[in-house]
């Protein structure tokens, strides 16, 4: 079963809509807005390691895959707790 | 079985994009948690059930390790990608955004 080539193009794509939310990450006009396009970001990236690990048969990435949801999750209540406190 | 990887593939790229499109065209904070976090939360079930029935399918050592640490990855993406979005709406809402033409806000009044 040679279906890796199409892990690779799931990656790709999943790339390109990192790209995109990259544009709300820079024009966003509060900063919870940042924050959303940042949390976005990190589930697709978390998306794109897994299909990478797959595609090039390492099992490693998927482990770097979990460990960076975690990580990405304690930034993201931060920042919550950051904005809780009063930004302006 | 392929066009079955494909499919779920497929799906999950469809999803991700109705996420990224909705955090660009969406006109306010609080729609764009919404768009944002469940259409790339179920696009990446999509894609991730895919790598599982891959691993599960191609079986042996490697194939086994690979299924289970990425149903883990799964598991962790589930649990914590909708409670940041709920820390994150709830921070957005004491910071001072508010809804953009919403009618009544029940949470500004009872606090």
């Amino acid at each position: 079963m040679i279906a890796e080539f199409g892990f690779l193009v799931a990656a790709a794509v999943l790339v390109g809509y990192v790209f995109v939310s990259m544009g709300r990450l820079m024009a966003g006009p509060t900063t919870p807005d940042r924050a959303v396009a940042l949390d976005t970001i990190n589930t697709l990236v978390v998306a794109t390691m897994v299909l990478l690990g797959t595609a090039f048969g390492q099992v490693v990435l998927v482990d770097v895959a979990i460990v960076y949801a975690l990580l990405s999750f304690i930034a993201t209540l931060y920042i919550a707790r950051y904005l809780e406190g009063g930004l302006r | 079985m392929k066009v079955f990887l494909y499919l779920l593939l497929a799906i999950g790229a469809i999803f991700n994009g109705l996420g990224a499109f909705a955090l660009i065209r969406f006109p306010d904070v609080y729609t764009r948690i919404h768009g944002a976090t469940k259409c790339t939360t179920f696009g990446s079930i999509f894609s991730i059930l895919a790598v599982v029935i891959y691993g599960f399918v191609k079986g042996g050592g490697e194939g086994g390790t690979l299924a289970i640490h990425a149903l883990l990855a799964l598991f962790f993406l589930l649990i914590t990608n909708p409670t940041g979005s709920h820390a994150l709406a709830r921070g957005a809402h004491r910071a001072g955004v508010r809804p953009v033409g919403a009618v009544v806000d029940r949470l500004e009044e009872k606090e």
